[in-house]
Order: C-alpha cells, then sequence, then structure tokens
C-alpha cells in the first residue's frame, strides 16, 4: 500500500527535529530513538521534498490499476437547467473552456443536460459550441431529484464514456457531482480555477488548498471520468456561433432512471435578491473598517459609482452585512469590470473571488497586503484618509 | 431517532503560506477546532432528538488529537463520540475518506440519519456528504435550510440557486445542512463535570467489514496532489504613491477617465 516510510537507520536526533520542524501538519513524534508519522499527516510530501535526504520515501503501489484511457473520449459539461426553462448561466462558460480542453487532445466537446421541457435549451447549447447535447427529458426531473439525476448522469457515462466532466458548483452542480463520481469510484475536485489538458487526457485542476494561501494542482490519473467542479464567472463565455455544427441526441429515460426514493412536496420560488456575481462596479470592504458607522463613507464612493458594496468574510461574521455580499471561496464570485476593495487584505479565498475582475484597485494601509500583489492599481495608505480625498476629487470632477 | 453526525477537527486558523525561498509550506499546527460548520449539524440533531427521542453520535476521522473535537460535540449534547484513526487511512482524498467514513458508519450499527455540515474550513470541498451517501446507497440532500421529523421520513428544504424545494426522504438518509440554519448551542460545562465514562470509542481499519488496505488514504485515493504553490501575482500592476491627497488624485483621474463615474 503506498504511504509514507521512515528509515529508522538513518534517523538521528537532529534529523527527528528537522523533520518535525519541517511538517506543517505536526505529524512527526520522536521518542525514544523512534521516528513515526502520525494520522495528521496529509500527504503534502514537505518532508520527502525538503526534509533530510533519505530520511522519508514515499512508497507508491506497485501496479496500480489505471484504466484505459483510450477508451474513455470527450470532454462532458454537466447542463443544469433552470426553473424558467435556461440553462444556467455557468454553463456557456463551461462550454467554452471544454472546447479551448478538448483543443489540445482533439475530443469532442458534450453537454448533457437532465430536465423536464429541455429540448429549446438543449437546442440554445449547440450556439456555444457543443458537438453533441445529450438530452435526458422527463416530467420527473422537474424537481431536483439526487438519485434520480444521478440515474440518468450515469447513464450517459456508462453509454458516452467522456474523459472529463465538468459542473458548475452551484447547489445542484454541488450535490450531483461527489455523487456520480462516487458511483464509479472516480475523483473529483472542487471549485477549480485553473484547468489544463494534457495530451494523455489527464486533466490539470488547480484550487486553493488548506483554506490558507497555497494552491494545489491535482490530477486524476488511473480513473476515468474525471470530475470537477467550477464556480459561475471563474471562466468567460465565448461568443455564440453563428451556424452551429452539433446536434441533439435524446436520450430513453427508463422507469427505473427516473423512480426516486424522494417526493419533492413544494417547490418555493426564491425572492429575487441582490446579486454582487452580476455586478459591474463594486466596492468591496474588509478588515480596515473599524466601525460600522465608518461605512457611510465607502457607501457614498459606491453611490458615485453606480456600484455594489461587497465583503469579506469577517464583516459578515460580525453581522455588518449579509452573507450574499461576500465575495470570496465561501461567498461570491464576481467578475466585474472595475472593483475597488477598502482596507481589504487580500487572502487567497477573497482573491479567488474577484481576480478574473479587468480592473482592480486596492486602499490599504499595510504595504505588505497580498491584496497589491492582484491589485492593478495599488494605493498604499489609509484609507481613513484616502476614500475621503477621492470622493472630494470625484465631486469636483462634474 | 437515531442519529450520527459527521464533524472533522481543523486548524484553529486558515493561514497557511508557502516560503517563497524553500518552497515549504508553513502552518501554525498548535491550534485546533471543532469545524464552525458542523455545529449547525449537531444543534440540528439535538432538535430533532428532543423532538424524537433517539440518541446522537458524532463520527470524525483524523488523529488522535481529533479526540478533543468529539469531546466537545459530547459536551453540547450528543450522546458518544467515533473517533477512526489510523495511519493507514492518511492521505486520502474525497472518495478515500468518505468510504472510511462509510465503513465506520457501517461498523456502528443502525442509524436512521446522518447529518453533515455544509464543508469544512480547511478542506473547502463540501464533497464527501454527497460521497458518503452514494457509497451507502441512501438518499441526501444538500444545502438544507431546515429539516422536520416525521413516521420513517424526514423533510428537508433544500436551496437550489434558482428555487427552494421541500423534500420528503425515507430514512435512512443523509442530510448535508447549510450554515446558520440555527444558533448552535454552547459546550456545557456541567456536561463536562458529570461524564463519568469516555464517550468516544475508536475505531481503526481493522473494525472495517472491508479491511482492504488499498481502498483506504493515499492508495485509495484516485485525485493526486501533485504540487503546491504560491498563488501567481498580477503582471501588470502599477502604485500610486505620494501622500493620500496626491493618490487619491490620480485615482479620482483614472475613474473619471474609464467613466466609472455616474452622471449626477
Amino acid at each position: 500500500m503506498a504511504g509514507l516510510y521512515i528509515d529508522q537507520s538513518r534517523v538521528t536526533a537532529e534529523t527527528a527535529a528537522a523533520l518535525q520542524a519541517l511538517c506543517p501538519f505536526g505529524a512527526f513524534t520522536y521518542e525514544k530513538g523512534r521516528l513515526d508519522i502520525t494520522a495528521a499527516c496529509k500527504m503534502c510530501r514537505s518532508c520527502i521534498r525538503n526534509g533530510p535526504d533519505g530520511v522519508v520515501t514515499l512508497v507508491e503501489d506497485d501496479a496500480p490499476a489505471a484504466c484505459d484511457k483510450s477508451a474513455w473520449r470527450g470532454i462532458a459539461v454537466f447542463a443544469e437547467l433552470e426553473e424558467s426553462g435556461r440553462v444556467h448561466n455557468v454553463v456557456p462558460e463551461l462550454l467554452g473552456k471544454a472546447r479551448e480542453l478538448a483543443a489540445v487532445t482533439g475530443h469532442p466537446v458534450y453537454a448533457v443536460l437532465i430536465g423536464h421541457g429541455g429540448r429549446p435549451a438543449a437546442e440554445d447549447l449547440l450556439r456555444y459550441g457543443a458537438d453533441k447535447v445529450f438530452l435526458y427529458d422527463h416530467p420527473a426531473f422537474a424537481s431536483f431529484l439526487v438519485d434520480a439525476y444521478a440515474n440518468a448522469f450515469s447513464d450517459f457515462i456508462r453509454r458516452v464514456k467522456p474523459s472529463s466532466v465538468l459542473v458548475g458548483a452551484t447547489n445542484m452542480g454541488r450535490t450531483l457531482a461527489p455523487r456520480v463520481a462516487a458511483r464509479f469510484r472516480t475523483g473529483v475536485t472542487a471549485d477549480c480555477t485553473v484547468l489544463e489538458m494534457r495530451e494523455n487526457t489527464d486533466l490539470v485542476q488547480i484550487r486553493p488548498a488548506f483554506g490558507g494561501n497555497v494552491m494545489a494542482q491535482i490530477v486524476t490519473t488511473r480513473t476515468r471520468p474525471q470530475f470537477c467542479t467550477v464556480r459561475y464567472k471563474i471562466f468567460s463565455a465565448p461568443a455564440p456561433l453563428e451556424r452551429p455544427a452539433g446536434q441533439v441526441v435524446e436520450m430513453e429515460v427508463t422507469d427505473g432512471m427516473a423512480a426516486s426514493a424522494v417526493r419533492v412536496l413544494e417547490t418555493i420560488p426564491k425572492p429575487r435578491e441582490v446579486d454582487i456575481s452580476e455586478a459591474r462596479v463594486i466596492v468591496a470592504v474588509g478588515r480596515g473598517v473599524k466601525k460600522e458607522s465608518d461605512l457611510a463613507a465607502v457607501r457614498e464612493l459606491a453611490g458615485l459609482l453606480g456600484a455594489q458594496m461587497a465583503c469579506t468574510r469577517p464583516l459578515v461574521e460580525q453581522g455588518w452585512f449579509d452573507a450574499k455580499r461576500q465575495i470570496g471561496l465561501s461567498g461570491r464570485t464576481v467578475n466585474a469590470d472595475l472593483i475597488i476593495t477598502v482596507g481589504v487584505s487580500g487572502s487567497v479565498q477573497f482573491a479567488a473571488g474577484m481576480k478574473g475582475s479587468a480592473c482592480i484597485v486596492a486602499i490599504n494601509s499595510d504595504p505588505e497586503a497580498p491584496i497589491f500583489n492582484i491589485a492593478h492599481y495599488g494605493v498604499r495608505g489609509d484609507w481613513y484618509s484616502v476614500v475621503p480625498a477621492l470622493l472630494r476629487r470625484l465631486r469636483e470632477g462634474h | 431517532m437515531d442519529i450520527i453526525v459527521c464533524v472533522k477537527q481543523v486548524p484553529g486558523t486558515t493561514q497557511v503560506d508557502i516560503d517563497p525561498d524553500t518552497g515549504v509550506m508553513r502552518r501554525d499546527s498548535a491550534s485546533t477546532k471543532l469545524n464552525p460548520y458542523d455545529l449547525f449539524a449537531i444543534e440540528a440533531a439535538l432538535a430533532l432528538v428532543r423532538e424524537t427521542g433517539g440518541s446522537v453520535r458524532t463520527l470524525t476521522m483524523g488523529p488522535p488529537q481529533a479526540r478533543a473535537a468529539l469531546l466537545e460535540t459530547v459536551w453540547m449534547g450528543a450522546d458518544s463520540g467515533v473517533l477512526v484513526s489510523d495511519r493507514r487511512l492518511g492521505g486520502a482524498d474525497v472518495l478515500a475518506t468518505a468510504r472510511a467514513l462509510a465503513q465506520a458508519a457501517r461498523a456502528m450499527g443502525r442509524y436512521d440519519l446522518i447529518l453533515c455540515g455544509k464543508q469544512t474550513t480547511d478542506g473547502d470541498t463540501a464533497q464527501v456528504g454527497a460521497e458518503l451517501a452514494e457509497l451507502l446507497g441512501i438518499p441526501h440532500a444538500g444545502n438544507v435550510l431546515s429539516v422536520a421529523p416525521g413516521e420513517g421520513f424526514v423533510d428537508a428544504r433544500v436551496s437550489l440557486d434558482d428555487r427552494d424545494e421541500l423534500q420528503r426522504l425515507p430514512l435512512p438518509c443523509l442530510v448535508c445542512v447549510d450554515k446558520n440554519i440555527n444558533t448552535p448551542r454552547l459546550p456545557s460545562y456541567f456536561r463536562k463535570k458529570a461524564l463519568a465514562a469516555d464517550p468516544v470509542t475508536v475505531l481503526t481499519l481493522d473494525d472495517f467489514p472491508d479491511r482492504d488496505e488499498r481502498r483506504y488514504g493515499l492508495s485509495g485515493s484516485p485525485t493526486q496532489v501533485e504540487r503546491t504553490f504560491s498563488p501567481e501575482r498580477a503582471e501588470h500592476r502599477a502604485m500610486l504613491s505620494g501622500d493620500p491627497e496626491e493618490a487619491a488624485g490620480q485615482l479620482a483621474d483614472l475613474l473619471l477617465a474609464g467613466k466609472f463615474v455616474r452622471e449626477v
């Protein structure tokens, strides 16, 4: 079985101390001259790369049972059908990315649409470059019954054998993708921010990891299909094709496939809410704002710019803002034309939710704040001085 | 109703970074806490059991120190905790984690409902609950805003992006609750003091129905982390210099030139 192995003959008090200092997860114990790794190990392999030579080694499985990758062809996108009869906005973005990835391997691009009355939406998806849209249309699919949806999705995978599957990281996608991935005993990588294709059809999936300022590059080398989820607005939707060439393939839905143990008692429309992920101009505030009443100046700036107010996670936790205005991995992803951050340090989780914005302006008093690494324009100064001065200038500008 | 709540011990801080010179990951591993999202699942379980009777057991996988997280759940009101701890389970991705938890749930005997939080603050994947349900072959619902008990079922309000659905799931089933759906109670000092016996049971791979080591940990993980690195830096960036007044002036010019300022 694969894992880390310790060569005890090379263990000394010095090497043990070096490894204990190195391990970010505190997984080494050293007692009575014996070095051990506890279950705290996250397999980050820092001890192999950076530790004393030869003490810790990675032992791989003798013969990893890899599947026949050539039997799996195509990049599939899950097309979430909304109650309105249209697909979720993340779907064209994923189809655009799928086309880029497919260019490396020459694979076809597929969409799989599960729903009721989905034919017009399926036709529409051809404009975004799908070679084939596989349509599972059945009255039972009008509600999101995860077991029935998983059955249809699995039927698609068994028949079409796609190499990669891209799913929007919506509430539905996050519920469905892991369920189907587990059924095929394959990997799913959540919230990817970068996707690249290798010629051997391995999908390189990059996402923020360990809840901190670290990116992880993840591959699924032995199993197919390779599932990943991607949040809305991480990628850009392609321009629709004038003359789409693909076709819609209607798939048979058996009674067994549509059967669900779950019964939907009621469908409740969501109230129309502010959606910062659609905003073109945003002013975002962070912990640099000391009191809630200090927000007035920032709100005035937002008013002048016609901007939506947004914030970092701590301000939601303090109760200053509704969670719907939170930018970041645990909040919304925005893709604004302009975003001005005020007193935001710029953690990787926050940055992941806004770095796709066309113009990023950062105002922060800490010259070392990571926000300046992604900002297009930075002001290293106290926002309590900068914003009032800016307001004055903007009013004068008219 | 007999409920299992899946919980996780997470780092007390999410501050992890990479030394730019050596490429070594640095992390303050000293402090830990119970994953804050799990508190809502525990509170939901305790509220359900208050209504229907039954038991609440908490389940976690982690190093021996994760016992502390289980004790905290017992001080909140859970009856007991199960710690799955075995080096052979280390390095597990979502599938291998779900597999170990599914085996542990089978080893724990009868249950009506498994509750999970929305996600953890360290892994952030929000995927283990769904995979656990699939491997146990039971229905599940994610992003649940409320859960009410019935005869042989629970009613769960499921939040989707464009609508909510009130779903009736037969027992046994698994429900992942959203954050902020209730106000989690604090651990009780009196419960802590009143504890006579150790409420935590430890399971290892040897206690699982399926003891094939290759299915767990690193070997059983279809995804592999190839490398970790620091996020990229912006290519084009300009610092607006000078005192606040000067910098604000330059910024105002930029905004006016970009036609960002609304006509008033």
